[in-house]
């Protein structure tokens, strides 16, 4: 399944393409994408995946822009 | 602005001043103390501090933290190496400087991004996230839009938001359109008529039958396709990601030689030398960040974007905008695109002996029932002419794809097209221009009906323009006979037509215009027939959506509306944006290089450098939001 969350403070372009990079080599993510004008996070995965995966990509979310967070 | 840009500013206001009063005494006066250590002045690089560290202090921390993280080659730490290197040697001035530009640019560019996502959200405010439902009492309550139920009646007042798609089953009112369709021209409804969600009421207080959920909406649907369209990038927009991933990491590998290799080959023991090397190699690591490339590109897209839908276009991705920016194709399906798709009676024939009130009596009572849109043009003739239908003719039946037979006066009664008569072995007179449909009564030849689809009003002008911005080709696609599309496609000065296509003949059809053109191929169509040949198209244009699904799903582009002229507005934006990003990178990437020549050189030093960061991002970021104006 797809799934949408908004990133708050997320402000820098480039970034976004790495956060993307990251979230997308977590396991079980078949897709990821992050819209950065509109800065949405989309992730395709198996739906019993998605806590663990969300837990990850916030993390790798932190290690890129410490303030960014994804808001569900 | 936001609270965490209000923070910075103050941050960066204290510097400056706390600058310029340091800068003034150390150049007018000199420092009046001196603080020595190890043979050393210490004192001008604790003035120094003082303006560094509001700017500074920030991006060490986050610097701190990403190194912490593996994250090496990212710009605070770049940002940090570099004036670190030109405070320790001694570069107090330029080191403060560089961190303060380096802060302006980035407040600015939070300021200006924040803008445009403001300006898009509020071209995108259309949805009323609660509506009114009237309880027992007869009072409003305002519930939110998500527990509404279809089949619910909804209020909506007079200057309110249409918040749910439905049927109108109370009052009357005119609907203003504009943020659906670009169109400013309201829509007078009344009992009956639909209600689409994203509409003003203009008129009285309206009571509708909500006839679809909240997400299924017309608003919730377009918002959804807006807001995802960031996701699908275009080429440049990757192209400068994956630059960005090269570039950074290879200048600064650049910048490490360019500190080491020179004073060891040159004189390893000067440390003259060796400063001025550093110095240069820290121009680099200013240079190297990417950021201002990276943003200008999706920024000039994303303001494009919201410029179209500002106009009733909604455009599905970037990768679509660039697209259309290469086409030269444009293939237009006809009935209901180019032309009004609405037929009407444009001459009558009655053969020998016939009058016309009889020939039209007859063919009014066959085609009574009948739900094809030839048939429903010939009653609104009959309606508008007064002719009333023959009440003596029974036993109608249809026969699919060639018309209808039916009993008058113990004869068999044939109407219908040339296919229906020459079956029944009768000679007729061909029709020309139009439809023709051809009147029997046994074996007697009564006359016939020639019917045709009009050009849309404003077609021609709509083509005239598409070559005005470059198009070179225009292509109709048609179902009708050759001569009909001919007579079209002549009136409209199109390029070509391909006549007598099945629906299933379309996307061959089309793909062999795609394999004749030398760029890209853009296909027009309504969408509610012709789904695959949008999807095949390079990029599909699906007309007048507004309300439909099937079209929004399948094309990559929805015009809300069905003026043609919206093409020629797409094709011109899109273009805009592609210039408006090449303009982007080919200026970032010239300053940026030309920065690192002479940087390389010694020529240029670290106040040149900054500016070849921020400065272009400052005018790459202006320069994208021309778009959205």
């Amino acid at each position: 399944m797809r799934k949408t969350c908004k990133l708050e403070d997320l402000d820098c372009a480039h970034c976004a393409a790495k956060m993307e990079i990251a979230i997308s080599k977590i396991e079980g993510v078949l897709e990821a994408k992050i819209a950065f004008m509109t800065q949405k996070l989309t992730i395709e995965a198996d739906e019993k995946d998605f806590d663990r995966i969300l837990k990850e990509a916030q993390k790798a979310i932190k290690k890129i822009e410490p303030d960014c967070r994804i808001v569900l | 602005m936001r609270r965490k840009d209000k923070k910075q500013l103050i941050r960066i206001i204290i510097s400056a001043i706390s600058l310029g009063i340091i800068v003034a005494i150390d150049k007018l006066w000199g420092f009046p103390i001196s603080l020595t250590l190890w043979g050393f002045d210490l004192f001008p690089l604790i003035a120094y501090l003082i303006p560094y560290i509001p700017v500074g202090y920030p991006v060490l921390l986050s610097a701190g933290k990403n190194i912490a993280h593996g994250q090496v080659f990212d710009e605070n730490f770049l940002m940090s190496l570099a004036t670190i290197a030109a405070l320790v040697t001694g570069e107090y001035a330029e080191a403060v400087f560089v961190m303060l530009f380096y802060q302006v640019g980035e407040l600015f560019e939070h300021i200006a991004v924040g803008k445009s996502r403001d300006s898009i959200k509020s071209l995108l405010s259309i949805r009323a996230d609660t509506a009114f439902v009237e309880d027992e009492d007869g009072n409003l309550d305002e519930i939110d839009c998500e527990e509404i139920k279809v089949g619910d009646i909804i209020t909506v007042k007079s200057g309110g938001k249409i918040p749910l798609d439905g049927v109108i089953v109370e009052g009357r009112s005119s609907l203003n359109t504009v943020a659906l369709t670009g169109e400013s021209l309201p829509r007078a409804v009344e009992i009956g008529d639909e209600a689409l969600s994203g509409c003003i009421n203009e008129g009285g207080v309206l009571k509708i039958r909500v006839t679809k959920p909240f997400e299924e909406s017309t608003v919730s649907k377009i918002l959804a396709l807006v807001e995802s369209s960031a996701e699908n990038k275009s080429k440049s927009e990757d192209f400068i990601t994956k630059f960005a991933r090269v570039y950074t990491p290879t200048v600064v590998i650049l910048a490490a030689f360019l500190a080491v290799l020179p004073p060891v080959i040159i004189c390893i023991n000067d440390s003259g030398i060796w400063r001025e090397w550093v110095m240069r190699a820290m121009t680099f690591l200013v240079i190297s960040c990417p950021c201002a490339l990276v943003i200008s590109v999706p920024l000039s897209y994303f303001g494009g974007i919201g410029a179209a839908s500002k106009k009733g276009i909604l455009i599905k991705g970037s990768n679509y905008l660039d697209a259309l920016s290469h086409c030269d194709t444009i293939v237009f399906d006809k009935t209901g695109t180019l032309t009004k798709g609405v037929f009407s009676v444009t001459e009558i024939k009655c053969g020998e002996g016939v009058d016309e009130n009889e020939l039209l009596s007859l063919t009014l009572a066959s085609e009574k029932y009948s739900t094809h849109p030839i048939a429903a043009a010939i009653r609104r003739f009959g309606e508008e002419n007064s002719y009333a239908p023959s009440p003596e003719v029974s036993e109608i039946e249809e026969i699919s794809g060639l018309g209808v037979k039916a009993q008058y006066q113990g004869e068999i009664l044939l109407v219908g097209n040339d296919r229906l008569m020459r079956e029944s072995n009768i000679d007729v007179e061909t029709v020309s221009p139009g439809v023709g449909v051809y009147v029997a009564l046994g074996n007697r030849y009564l006359g016939s009906l020639a019917l045709s689809d009009k050009p849309k009003d404003n077609a021609k002008t709509a083509i005239s323009a598409l070559f005005e911005q470059g198009i070179i080709k225009t292509v109709m696609l048609s179902g009708d006979k050759e001569n009909e599309a001919r007579r079209i496609c002549e009136a409209l000065s199109l390029n070509s037509y391909r006549a007598e296509l099945l629906p299933s003949d379309k996307v061959s059809a089309l793909e062999e215009i795609m394999k004749s053109s030398e760029k890209l191929c853009a296909y027009v169509g309504d969408g509610i027939n012709d789904a695959p040949v949008l999807a095949r198209a390079d990029v599909g244009i699906a007309m007048g959506a507004l309300g439909s699904d099937a079209a929004i799903e399948a094309a990559d582009i929805v015009l809300m509306n069905d003026n043609l002229e919206k093409i020629g507005d797409a094709v011109a934006l899109s273009k805009r944006t592609r210039s408006i990003v090449i303009q982007n990178i080919a200026f970032a990437l010239s300053v940026k290089a030309l920065a690192l020549i002479l940087g390389a050189l010694g020529i240029v030093g670290l106040g040149i450098a900054i500016f070849a960061d921020v400065g272009v991002a400052v005018i790459a970021i202006l320069n994208s939001m021309r778009n959205l104006k």
